[in-house]
């Protein structure tokens, strides 16, 4: 078992490389030029060359790259002399429209992501599988019927849609909640959470819909399974039979795939920031898109992906732990 | 002179598997067939028997190259088939045609029947349409079938029709040699016989030769001609079917007859039987020297030490043990064997 | 032998209703087992011979199911009693063995916890110590070798033949009066599979355990019951000792299916004795017998074999349902053996 682990992690570390190396090389490939997008309508050749000078864009492509994961464990400085600037590690890069280290941006974005992330996940996940189960569990009757047409109207809905109306109907149809900002958890715990509950219901219900279907189907796959059956004839009580046969075998892929649905939401939930106005992640690269800030791109691009491979392996290791059919002896 | 239709020459296959901690190699190897010789003469059946993981139905994948052989040859009527190229291959494929087991996953549900058993015919291009519509027709009422079925679909038929269709399928290359991989096994007591008997006939008026392979002995001693008995990749005994069944001297094979229930509540209860004990070892590490040597009733110190040939010692027919048994069966039942002292 | 059957099933009928229309799985199925007996139920597919093992233990539910008729274990309907009341005997009056070893074992628990479970279900009090003890003497006893080392093992760690013992040593953790065999070894190699008929017989003679063994095997049904029931179309077509069965049997349907089975042990080639077509749909039975279609033996037009199904009635040392009359059945039947 342990070698499996180091296994994965070994090989994580490996595609978070290769990542990196693909990523750089993709945004050098842009046509337009990085050193001239530093600067904004007072541009002048002088001040576009000074910058590419600073920020190592004469320099061959390898050679940035290796500078920029250089950056990442040791902080880098940009330009020489007193106009230097210089970013503690990890530095992911500098951004001259917002004046900052790239690092510091993401981290006062990071928080917000993750508060909007870890609520919607726990909400959805309950929400999912709890009418999935039911759903299957009352086959064919109205209890079915209607999970099963919220979660395929929820399929339907595209997230901005939802997200809007939702800000309509409980903040200015029926004022119920503030319209939604962001306060970090450890300054006001109850406004953060009262905050944050319409996007974590939008997110909740969207993302919702796909884990109904699946834990349907799941659920009603496992139950014909023999296994279970043999269980009913040992005289198990259905509610044990329901969580120790049907759940723990239906939920092991559900699991792993909301892991990784997790962390794609970690990388930034970028129409549900956007509408609501959370500075997370999300609406950081949003920004930076509009704005050509090509750094700050870059670097969540690069996040985004970190947790992506991240949560590969440890859903792997996890099946591992779940699955003993899985586990290498 | 013998007029062999297959010759099998030291056929070996083994599945890399398993997975070294760091690069995913293969750490270990299947030995699913270990050094497999036989020969099959024309218009006869072979019966291969054994039970599950003995390798016999990885044998019989070889024989048509359906799968690689680690290493060996198989010779179809004196032509090297492991060694042909592709257009040699190509030449060879219809002469060795396959009926497997399972009528409900062998054909396209989305095939009618007639695109089922003329796909063969399309892909060596044998016919043009009219003839070959015909030809579907009489292949069809061959097997049993109503050639008015010719449109339908397989989950409009029976299990034993479906295994006919099959039939017709492995038929419509005009082949030499049927290999066929536990046929009936998946089909009721009751329409087993019907399929038996449709292959027994085939074979009488088109001198079909068989590789019949099957777990079932009583099914096998009934249509085989020839019969080898697999152990763990390797033939422990070999022989006429009379030869096997009557004369049985390897333990594994006695074991294995003495097993089968036999049908008749007088002798079948309270008869002598060896039980053996114990599992079949792993194919991925059998056991040094004899590979039955771990349940034999019989073993000695040598058995674990030298490999056992498959030669005749006496008995008239080929075993692989260094101490067969030497007591002849009671006539009556020959099915039931003598016990072990 | 006591004169109350263990078992009695009156009249059982087991429908469900499908997309395809109505399948009556069992109909009128009338037996008896005693206490200790080994009973045999022999047929092949769609015979209806697995429905009625789930109907005993009432393991057919939801809505399409329809179950009438009455099945008295010691004097007592199932059918009338709660789900509650029915579970409590599920495992511990009347316990079943399934087909596939492999599918029928969770495979995310040890193997001890399952048999633990098996006796907990029924023993809610008992303490570690002692279900650890039940556990390691239940597996002991068939056969599990290192029995406390091996029951924190997993299912798939186990050949198909130990899985068997497994289910078996679950099954019989409580004692139950009456054990059901649903096709126990028809998924394992035939040298398992005599290990496996040892154990039970072995168990039976041990706890006098009565044995309902469920197959399609002539020959298992010939080295271990006392009494066969054979099915067709989902009804009883012949019930008697085995060895009435098997040396004189009064239905065609049994005097076929031992001619296809003992046709393979006659030396020599020649055709095997086969029962033309095949076994029935359930959902388009024929019309009167179910075996008609397939019976050498049929009166003809016009004949009650097409029209009415036939009750069982005595027939020689058995008893079976059939139209001819009795006389004129064993004398057409002598005549084909001979």
């Amino acid at each position: 078992m342990l070698y499996f682990i180091l296994r994965r992690a070994v090989f994580a570390v490996v595609l978070l490389l290769a990542v990196s190396l693909c990523t750089y090389v993709l945004f050098s490939a842009l046509p337009s030029d990085p050193a001239a997008l530093t600067c904004g309508k007072n541009c002048t050749t002088e001040v576009i060359e000074r910058n590419r000078v600073r920020l190592g864009y004469d320099k061959p492509i390898l050679e940035q790259y290796g500078l920029f994961m250089e950056g990442i464990v040791k902080g880098r400085t940009y330009g020489p002399g007193e106009a230097a600037v210089h970013c503690p590690a990890p530095a992911l890069g500098y951004s001259f429209k917002r004046h900052q280290c790239v690092t510091a941006l993401i981290s006062r974005s990071l928080p917000v992501t993750i508060s909007v992330s870890v609520g919607a996940f726990v909400l959805w996940m309950l929400l999912g599988v709890g009418l999935g189960v039911l759903a299957a569990l009352k086959r064919g009757r109205w209890q079915d019927r209607v999970a099963t047409g919220f979660s395929v109207i929820g399929i339907s809905l595209p997230t901005f849609f939802v997200a809007l109306l939702a800000v309509l109907i409980f903040t200015v149809w029926w004022p119920v909640l503030d319209f939604p900002s962001y306060t970090g958890i450890l300054a006001n715990p109850w406004k953060w959470a009262k905050a944050l509950v319409l996007p974590w219901s939008t997110l909740a219900v969207v993302s919702a819909s796909t884990y109904v279907r699946m834990t349907r189907n799941g659920v009603i796959e496992v139950m014909s399974e023999e296994f279970v059956r043999l269980g009913l004839a040992k005289g198990v009580r259905r509610p044990v039979l329901i969580v120790k046969y049907v759940l723990r075998a239906a939920l092991v892929p559900i699991v792993t795939i909301a892991g990784l649905d997790f962390a794609a939401l970690l990388g930034g939930a970028v129409i549900t920031e956007s509408v609501f106005n959370l500075p997370g992640v999300g609406k950081l690269a949003i920004e930076a898109v509009v704005d050509s800030d090509l750094p700050v791109l870059v670097a969540t691009t690069l996040v985004a992906a970190a947790f992506i491979v991240l949560a590969n392996a440890v859903v792997d290791v996890c099946y591992g732990f779940l699955d003993p059919r899985v586990r290498e002896g | 002179m013998t007029d062999a239709i297959i010759e099998a020459i030291d056929l070996v296959k083994h599945f890399p598997t398993g997975k070294s901690p760091l690069l995913h190699r293969p750490t270990a190897l299947v030995r699913a067939v270990d050094g497999v010789s036989f020969t099959l003469e024309r218009g006869r059946t072979l019966g291969i028997v054994g039970e599950s993981g003995c390798g016999k139905s990885t044998l019989g994948r070889l024989l048509g190259r359906l799968i690689e052989p680690t290493s060996g040859r198989v010779l179809l009527g004196g032509e090297d088939v492991t060694a042909a190229t592709r257009s040699d291959l190509r030449r060879l494929r219809p002469r060795i045609q396959y009926v497997f087991q399972d009528p409900y996953s062998c054909l396209n549900p989305r095939h009618s029947v007639a695109e089922s058993i003329a796909t063969p015919m399309r892909i060596h291009r044998l016919y043009d349409r009219s003839t070959e519509q015909e030809k579907v027709r009489e292949l069809m009422k061959r097997v049993g079938l109503n050639p008015e079925h010719i449109n339908r679909f397989p989950h409009e038929f029976s299990g034993g029709q479906r295994q006919r269709i099959g039939v017709a399928r492995a038929l419509a290359l005009s082949p030499e040699v049927i290999v066929a991989d536990e046929p009936v096994s998946a089909l009721d007591v009751s329409v087993q016989a019907q399929i038996l008997n449709l292959l027994e006939e085939l074979q009488a008026s088109l001198g079909l030769s068989y590789v019949f392979i099957a777990h079932d002995l009583g099914v096998v001693r009934h249509i085989a001609d020839d019969v080898a008995v697999m152990y763990l990749g390797k033939v422990v005994e070999t022989g006429t079917a009379a030869d096997v069944y009557e004369r049985a001297s390897h333990p594994y094979t006695r074991a294995l007859l003495s097993a089968i229930p036999v049908a008749n509540p007088r002798t079948g209860r309270g008869r002598q039987r060896t039980v053996l004990t114990g599992d079949v070892p792993s194919p991925l590490n059998p056991p040094s020297g004899c590979r039955f040597r771990t349940r034999c009733p019989r073993a000695q110190d040598h058995c674990a030490v030298e490999e056992p040939a498959l030669v005749d010692r006496g008995q008239g027919h080929p075993v692989a043990c260094h101490f067969p048994e030497d007591d002849i069966l009671l006539g009556g039942d020959p099915v039931v064997a003598r016990p072990i002292r | 032998m006591t004169d109350t059957p263990l078992l009695r099933v009156s009249d059982l009928c087991v429908s469900f209703r499908t997309p395809d229309g109505v399948v009556r799985a069992v109909d009128s199925v009338s037996f008896d087992v005693h206490a200790g007996e080994t009973v045999g139920i022999v047929g092949e597919s769609g015979s209806g011979k697995s429905v009625t093992a789930n109907a005993l233990m009432r393991l057919n539910f939801g809505a399409q199911v329809s179950t009438t008729g009455s099945i008295l274990l010691d004097g007592v309907d199932l059918g009338s009693l709660s789900e509650e009341e029915m579970r409590l005997r599920r495992g511990r009056d009347i316990a079943m063995v399934f087909q596939d070893p492999l599918s029928a074992l969770n495979p995310f628990y040890s193997v001890g916890d399952q048999v633990a479970e098996a006796y907990r279900v029924h023993h809610p009090k008992a303490r570690r110590p002692e279900v650890r003890d039940v556990v390691v003497e239940s597996l002991g006893r068939v056969g599990i070798p290192e029995p406390i080392k091996r029951m924190q093992s997993f299912p798939h760690e186990f050949s198909g033949g130990m899985r068997q013992r497994i289910v078996i040593a679950m099954a019989l953790v409580n004692s139950p009066r009456l054990l059901i065999a649903d096709e126990p070894t028809t998924a394992l190699d035939v040298t398992v599979q005599a290990q496996i008929l040892e154990l039970i017989q072995r168990i039976q003679q041990e706890s006098g355990t009565a044995v309902l063994l469920i197959t399609h095997d002539l020959g298992v049904i010939a080295e271990t019951t006392e009494r066969v029931i054979v099915m067709y179309g989902g009804r009883v077509v012949e019930e008697a000792s085995v060895e009435s069965v098997f040396e004189q049997p009064t239905h065609p349907y049994t005097l076929g299916l031992l001619g296809s089975v003992r046709s393979l042990d006659l030396a020599g080639r020649g055709s095997l004795r086969a029962i033309p077509g095949s076994p029935p749909s359930l959902i388009h039975l024929p019309t009167g017998c179910a075996f008609r279609p397939r019976c050498r033996f049929e009166l003809g037009e016009g004949s009650p074999c097409g029209t009415t199904v036939p009750t069982l009635s005595v027939a020689g040392h058995s008893r079976s349902a059939c139209h001819l009359d009795v006389t004129e059945r064993e004398r057409l039947i002598a005549g084909v053996d001979g």
